[in-house]
């Protein structure tokens, strides 16, 4: 199985152990990622916010490069990118005027237009798939036993459904809690699952992100779990850092993270000390202290 | 009072902007019900598109909403008459800064600017640069030091830019857009 893989910039920095959280687990079931070459920043949030044309270009030239470099579905684990790139692709799709001045466009600036032959695809669509999970629940060495987590959706991987949305009720997805689950977690029910975090005003307007980031720390924190789990950088790094000061702090894992530290795989220590948010506690003792051991192996 | 422009003049340049077919709004306020900013906005959403509707140009393009609004898409995925709320609000973002439009929350445009500065010269977000961009813009210079330290030695912030290698398409996407420059 290999997919072209569009890491997006937050992989590059602000969420690297995502990255590399990403790509070990890939390798070790199996997925081969081959980089899509030369990409180039989709836009969000800032994009669409300024020009209605870079709403779809910026993303429709990765799309255009994933089409000529072919090197399969492009795969994104940035739940703001894979939003923008599925729009982009669902407004080519549609073949009106506005689509078909977008392709003249890139026409002009590219030397080629978009076909439409690129899936896009999301890290949890993947690791739903049923060869993967067989594959998953086939490679657990190390149960995540007594964790009890909170998978946290967020917006943009389920809205609006009729554009990107794989998850059968939008409005209550699952298919992180069924990877957790197999990773030997325990998902909480909740219903801060698909609740905003307040995406890109984190810096322009911090106080409003940290009002949204409480209520949906204090939600989990309510439904028993002791641990948030995303798949989107821009949320992970919301609810890292945006947590009222003074009141316990959770900790926020990417669910590639989780799903390595259950796999057994190498590494761990290296993502796992980039958060702002120390995870260590809530790992001692999960699984027969999943973290110790992974030090005593000199990973 | 607020200039009234005729109804169908402002609502029309709003839907070609926006691609939104905002007059089909009957208000059944789906929208501002599940809109998770409500409690920063000085107009709900469903008051917004009936601005619009109404042709109430100067307090749709002075409101804070328009800014405020995190585009988390929940209005869009609800609305029962397939109105995009956030893209209305993009395009009323749009319009009121090339009216020359009072922005009512500066930092929020201010922090969109440093981004695409940012993606234009290298064609992928530096986010140490956005940062310092938006900074000299709103001087905020202290907002935020202890995290972005302790970003900065968990090898979350780069020092360099990554830069790819067909900026000129970058460049040309962007002189195309007719975005706003600072």
């Amino acid at each position: 199985m290999r997919y072209s893989y569009y890491p997006g910039c937050s992989l590059h920095s602000t969420a690297s152990e995502y990255d590399l959280s990403t790509r070990a687990v890939m390798e070790a079931l199996g997925v081969e990622l081959v980089e899509l070459s030369d990409w180039n920043c989709c836009g969000a949030s800032s994009g669409h916010a300024s020009s209605h044309f870079l709403t779809y270009a910026l993303p429709l030239r990765n799309l255009i490069l994933a089409e000529k470099q072919a090197a399969g579905d492009l795969l994104v684990p940035c739940a703001a990118c894979y939003n923008l790139l599925k729009t982009a692709d669902y407004k080519m799709a549609s073949r009106d005027g506005e689509a078909e001045s977008l392709n003249s466009e890139m026409q002009t600036i590219m030397g080629r237009r978009y076909e439409g032959r690129v899936q896009v695809r999301h890290v949890l669509e993947v690791l739903a798939l049923p060869e993967i999970r067989r594959k998953i629940a086939a490679g657990v060495t190390r149960p995540l036993s007594g964790l009890k987590v909170a998978a946290y959706y967020g917006c943009l991987l389920s809205r609006p459904p009729q554009v990107v949305a794989f998850e059968d009720n939008p409005e209550q997805p699952t298919t992180m809690d069924a990877v957790l689950r197999l990773a030997g977690a325990e998902p909480v029910p909740w219903w801060g699952k698909t609740d905003c975090c307040g995406a890109s005003l984190a810096i322009s307007q911090p106080g409003l992100v940290e009002t949204m980031v409480g209520r949906i720390v204090s939600a989990a924190s309510y439904a028993g779990a002791t641990a948030l789990v995303t798949a989107c950088p821009l949320c992970q790094s919301n609810l890292d850092t945006r947590q009222a000061p003074g009141q316990e702090m959770m900790p926020v894992f990417f669910i590639t993270e989780l799903l390595g530290l259950a796999l057994g795989l190498a590494g761990s220590d290296k993502w796992l000390r980039r958060h702002m948010c120390d995870t260590q506690p809530v790992l001692a003792g999960v699984g027969g202290s999943l973290t110790a051991a992974h030090g005593k192996a000199g990973m | 009072m607020a200039a009234i422009e005729p109804v169908v003049e402002f609502g029309r340049r709003v839907e070609t902007h926006s691609g939104q077919p905002v007059n089909r709004c009957y208000q059944c306020r789906k929208c501002s019900g599940g809109c998770p900013l409500t409690f920063a906005m000085d107009i709900l959403p469903h008051q917004l598109i009936r601005l619009v509707q109404l042709g109430l140009s100067e307090k749709a393009l002075q409101s804070k909403t328009i800014w405020v609004c995190a585009a988390c898409r929940t209005c869009v995925s609800r609305c029962p008459n397939g109105i995009d709320t956030a893209a209305v609000a993009d395009a009323l973002k749009q319009m009121a800064v090339e009216s020359g439009t009072a922005v009512a929350e500066n930092k929020v445009y201010a922090f969109h600017q440093s981004f695409l500065q940012s993606v234009r010269s290298n064609g992928r977000l530096h986010e140490l640069g956005m940062i310092a961009g938006y900074k000299l813009k709103t001087k905020t210079y202290t907002q935020d030091l202890a995290m972005g330290l302790g970003m900065f030695r968990r090898g979350k912030l780069k020092l360099m830019a990554e830069k790819i290698s067909r900026r000129d398409e970058i460049r040309q996407i962007f002189a195309r857009s007719g975005e706003v420059k600072a």
